[in-house]
């Protein structure tokens, strides 16, 4: 009797795997664009193929250490991740494949593997080789469809480019692609943002990403726009950004994609499972330089030094591989949260309080916003026993909207939503 | 038995800023012997860390030492430190008063400040030898012999023989203390005669209670010595008697006439022990007290708030060991509907206000929000009631006052030649009243003006030194009350006033102070997702206006590669700002506005 039941618990452990979704971060791109503050930059081939040999290096690491875990989405971003040779990347998915366990599609849905591709990188052979290498998703960084807006962004490419990369990534099969849009663009106007809508609506892909520029610090962008930049005059108004914002969801809605989050549009069923899962607080392994993670509670991201990057693997690779034979068990136990090179860094313990606070902000990032029953059912407590107030407050001011069990912004609280999400945090818990 | 009064001296050193007084105090310990170099600090005078940084000196400090002189005799040197700043004129007059003598430092670079001059005339006044000090010689810019005749030809004393050192490096030090004993006259008075004693200074050590800074003048004064504080009443016996080793007290048996010490007589409060009043014997008493003493009153108020209203009581306590220090220092509770409650705090100065503020911050760990400083305001009321108003939201009606009057000061500012434009617009701006002009010497002038207190309390000082590049230097008393036309400004904030912001003006200045406040506070009050309309009003006229837009857009489009952590912190610091806010009805305003307000000049 009793070795039937430790039976069945182990079987139990086998059969409920849990689910876990893979980043990779390539932080190599041909030319770096002038409003971009991501981990990135142009490399020579030798500098490349040291980091994606540190690359596999770390997803090797974690060989014997990934039973627990089924992998339902990989995303691969940069950074350019197309700019580099397809080798690579293909010998990433079989690394990936080989030490982690895919969901096989059948009864579930088919793994969603995505890779970020810029116009004027790829070709029909890479594409194809992507293909090949399991990748069914694309997601392109289109930005703009006027030639001078992309001019404007320091991006590489013309609009005439894309469209080609675009007709032969669906020749070669790719069904389910995301274009990347830029609004809000120094002396853009509404008109024009409004054409760069129609030609895209016009080539249909599955998803849309439409964003604001940002004007981060550190980037030429910041120089010119930023509070002492001497072209800030140029940028455009709050209203104007707002009325594009909800004109946006308006021309998107019309050619059938919805807002699920607030700037991603999508057809029915093909939201970016892989994105949804930063907002549903799932778990999430990150490779690569300065990727984040979250598991087991646990909220950590790599390095964001190439160079102590590639070093710390290749030092620590070396020692590494005579203690992983008499230490296995032990990490083993570990589980994923074992840093076998010493490579994250802002290591994080989430409390209770701070995962009902990531319930909340990130949550109500989705449209469809965060759910009562779900809320009480992870945490023990009702919503309102801790947000009562603080939604009583939003609800009036007509910043939130309780509807069927559900609390989500409303298109003003949308627009305001640093400011309502930020309420969200709790002093003490 | 008493020492042998020929051989103690007991003099100051008078200085601007800067000029190298604590230096100098610094040499002269060390030349003494009593310390040695590596026991030396830099300035062990100035022991407070803000006076430290500031180069000032706030509370005085006196040190006894030995010097055995080139004759080979041993003399007493008491050296008693004074204020550096108007703010503590009265302060400076008492330590005088302790005084046969005085050390006149003046930077050979830059010759006699406004400041340097005022307490000049005042050791004049009180008859001591003057023995002026040309230091920093070892700079290249130095010209001696300009101002050797600077000083014989602005305050009229021979200064031919004055030594020229330089502190920094010890240069000629030894002269200096050869000229305390030739020129400043030994202490005199009669070691029999009925106790008289001059309190110059005080200081409250939390286990021996108030240690008494004082110069007897006539008696002796021992351990277990009944005394009497003449101008409080006050008896209490002596249970310690001392003199001040460097940075230390030492106690001894007896203080005789002549002789600087401190007393110990189990008292629990420094207003006890006011500076200026005489200690005499209980049992003996002395005829008369000795001249001079008044009791010092606060010139300048202001609102101090906790940033965060639980620290009230912190604040509170904060405050009264402030106090037990500094007799000057004045608080009493107040409520502000804006700030919550807090202290009206009374002051000498501003100068007094932000050492207080920044001691509470400092050693205390407060956060503060300050509202602007006000004068005293006398208002004679239609039923002939004159009131005493320190807090502008206290004003009473205008239709009760009759008129009101401000106190005004007479002020002498110093400046080079090339300046005197821009500061006599300065003082015109001011509503300053012209008295006259002199020239000390070809490049620099002194103005004379009379000034309202409340003109010269806001940022008077930094205008000052940003219109003179920091040439000018000023000085001012007290000289008195004067009817003026005054009005109360209100500020409006989301239509609804705050009291924290009013504050009382000449009519004439109303206007262009409302404006430039509700420019100012546009720029402090963060967009809200509403507008905010910033009025500011005399009675139910609003004569400025300015409009914080509504909050458009505060949205992370971009919210990537599930960097979470980074997210977080942006809402956190979000909402950490919130929390610095007040809340005004439903404007959240920042602490930093309320002191922002104070600092308007726009040249």
């Amino acid at each position: 009797m009793k070795n039937k039941g430790m039976n069945n618990a182990n079987n139990n452990q086998r059969t409920w795997k849990k689910d876990l979704r893979l980043y990779v971060h390539v932080p190599f791109c041909v030319k770096k664009c002038d409003y971009c503050d991501f981990l990135s930059g142009p490399s020579d081939e030798e500098g490349i193929e040291s980091y994606f040999e540190a690359l596999y290096k770390e997803v090797g690491s974690y060989e014997g250490r990934t039973g627990d875990y089924k992998v339902s989405t990989v995303f691969i971003g940069g950074g350019t991740p197309s700019c580099v040779r397809s080798e690579y990347i293909a010998r990433l998915l079989e690394e990936l494949k080989r030490v982690f366990e895919f969901s096989s599609g059948d009864g579930s849905l088919e793994p969603e593997i995505t890779i970020e591709a810029n116009p004027g990188t790829v070709d029909k052979d890479k594409l194809a080789d992507y293909r090949k290498a399991g990748i069914n998703r694309l997601s392109f960084g289109l930005q703009s469809t006027h030639d001078r807006e992309l001019r404007l962004l320091g991006r590489i490419h013309t609009y005439r480019e894309f469209v080609e990369n675009y007709r032969l990534a669906r020749e070669l099969g790719f069904g389910n692609i995301n274009i990347d849009l830029m609004s809000a663009l120094p002396g853009q106007e509404l008109s024009s943002w409004e054409e760069t809508l129609g030609r895209v609506t016009e080539l249909g892909p599955e998803h849309i990403s439409a964003y604001s520029l940002i004007i981060e610090e550190g980037t030429p962008f910041y120089e010119r726009y930023g509070p002492e930049g001497k072209q800030k005059d140029e940028l455009i108004s709050e209203d104007l950004d707002r009325l594009i914002y909800k004109r946006t969801r308006e021309i998107l809605e019309k050619y059938g994609y919805i807002r699920y989050e607030i700037s991603n549009y999508a057809r029915p069923g093909y939201e970016c499972r892989h994105n949804m899962a930063y907002w549903e607080g799932a778990l999430y392994l990150g490779f690569g330089l300065g990727a984040a993670s979250f598991i087991e509670n646990t909220r950590f991201r790599n390095t964001d030094s190439l160079e102590e990057y590639i070093k710390a693997i290749n030092y620590n690779d070396r020692s590494h591989k005579n203690i992983m034979s008499t230490n296995k068990p032990e990490h083993k136990n570990e589980g994923l949260l074992h840093d076998a090179y010493g490579i994250r860094r802002d290591i994080i313990q989430l409390s209770k309080k701070d995962l009902i606070e990531e319930f909340m902000f990130l949550g109500l990032r989705m449209t469809r916003g965060v759910d009562r029953l779900e809320f009480k059912k992870r945490f023990g407590v009702s919503m309102d026993e801790i947000y009562g107030n603080i939604l009583n407050r939003l609800e009036k001011e007509n910043l939130v909207i309780t509807c069927g069990g559900k609390v989500r912004l409303t298109d003003y609280g949308i627009d305001v939503s640093n400011r309502i999400l930020s309420e969200f945090l709790l002093d003490k818990c | 038995m008493g020492v042998d009064q020929s051989k103690i001296r007991n003099f100051c050193i008078i200085a601007h800023i800067d000029h190298g007084k604590s230096t100098l105090a610094d040499r002269i310990i060390e030349m003494t012997g009593l310390l040695t170099s590596r026991e030396m600090q830099d300035q062990v005078l100035d022991n407070m860390d803000i006076e430290r940084e500031r180069g000032i000196t706030i509370k005085a400090q006196t040190v006894r030492t030995v010097y055995r002189s080139r004759s080979g005799e041993e003399y007493i040197f008491n050296l008693i430190d004074t204020p550096g700043h108007v703010d503590f004129n009265y302060e400076v007059s008492r330590s005088l008063a302790a005084c046969e003598g005085a050390l006149l430092i003046v930077d050979a670079t830059q010759g006699i400040e406004a400041q340097t001059l005022a307490n000049v005339y005042m050791a004049i006044d009180h008859n001591l030898e003057i023995i002026p000090v040309i230091n920093k010689i070892d700079l290249p810019s130095a010209d001696p012999q300009r101002v050797i005749a600077e000083i014989e030809d602005v305050i009229g004393i021979e200064a031919h023989d004055a030594p020229q050192i330089s502190a920094k490096l010890g240069i000629n030090i030894e002269e200096v203390l050869e000229q305390i004993i030739a020129k400043i006259p030994h202490p005199k008075g009669d070691p029999d005669a009925p106790l008289q004693a001059l309190i110059f200074d005080s200081l409250y050590d939390s286990y021996k209670g108030v240690i008494t800074f004082c110069r007897i003048m006539e008696g002796t004064v021992r351990k277990g010595t009944q005394i009497k504080l003449m101008s409080t009443g006050v008896v209490s016996e002596v249970v310690e008697i001392g003199t001040f080793g460097p940075g230390r007290f030492i106690p001894c048996d007896e203080l005789s006439a002549g002789m600087v010490g401190y007393i110990i007589a189990g008292l629990k409060n420094v207003k006890d022990t006011r500076v200026g009043d005489t200690i005499t014997d209980a049992k003996r008493p002395c005829a008369h007290p000795l001249p001079g003493y008044k009791k010092v009153l606060p010139m300048v108020y202001c609102g101090m708030y906790p940033a965060d209203g639980a620290k009230y009581p912190d604040l509170r306590d904060a405050l009264e060991k402030l106090q037990l220090n500094d007799a000057a220092l004045q608080f009493e509770p107040e409520t502000s509907a804006a700030l919550g409650f807090g202290f009206r705090c009374g002051f000498l100065g501003l100068l007094h206000l932000e050492v207080v503020q920044e001691r509470l911050e400092r050693e205390f760990n407060l956060d503060l929000v300050t509202t602007a400083p006000s004068v005293i305001y006398r208002i004679h009321k239609t039923d002939g009631q004159v009131i005493e108003l320190t807090n502008p939201t206290n004003m009473p009606d205008p239709s009760e006052i009759e008129y009101m009057e401000e106190p005004f000061v007479s002020a002498e500012i110093m400046v080079t030649t090339e300046y005197v434009g821009p500061i006599m617009t300065l003082c015109q701006e001011r509503r300053g009243v012209y008295l006259g002009m002199e020239y000390m010497e070809e490049r620099r002038a002194i103005l004379r003006y009379e000034l309202p207190l409340n003109e010269i309390i806001y940022d008077f000082f930094d205008a000052l030194k940003s219109r003179s590049r920091g040439y000018a230097s000023l000085d001012y008393e007290f000289k008195g009350y004067v009817m003026s036309n005054l009005v109360k400004l209100d500020i409006l904030i989301n239509r609804e006033e705050v009291d924290a912001l009013s504050f009382i003006v000449h009519a004439d200045g109303a206007y262009e102070r409302g404006r430039k406040m509700c420019e100012k506070l546009k720029e402090e009050i963060p967009r809200h997702l509403f507008e905010i309309p910033i009025q500011a009003a005399i009675g139910s006229k609003i004569i400025a206006r300015e409009t914080v837009k509504a909050l458009r857009k505060d949205v992370l489009a971009k919210c990537y590669g599930g960097d979470i952590t980074r997210k977080k912190k942006l809402l956190e610091k979000q909402k950490e700002g919130k929390k610095r806010m007040r809340q005004i009805g439903n404007v959240e305003i920042p602490q930093k506005a309320f002191m922002s307000v104070l600092k308007l000049d726009d040249q």
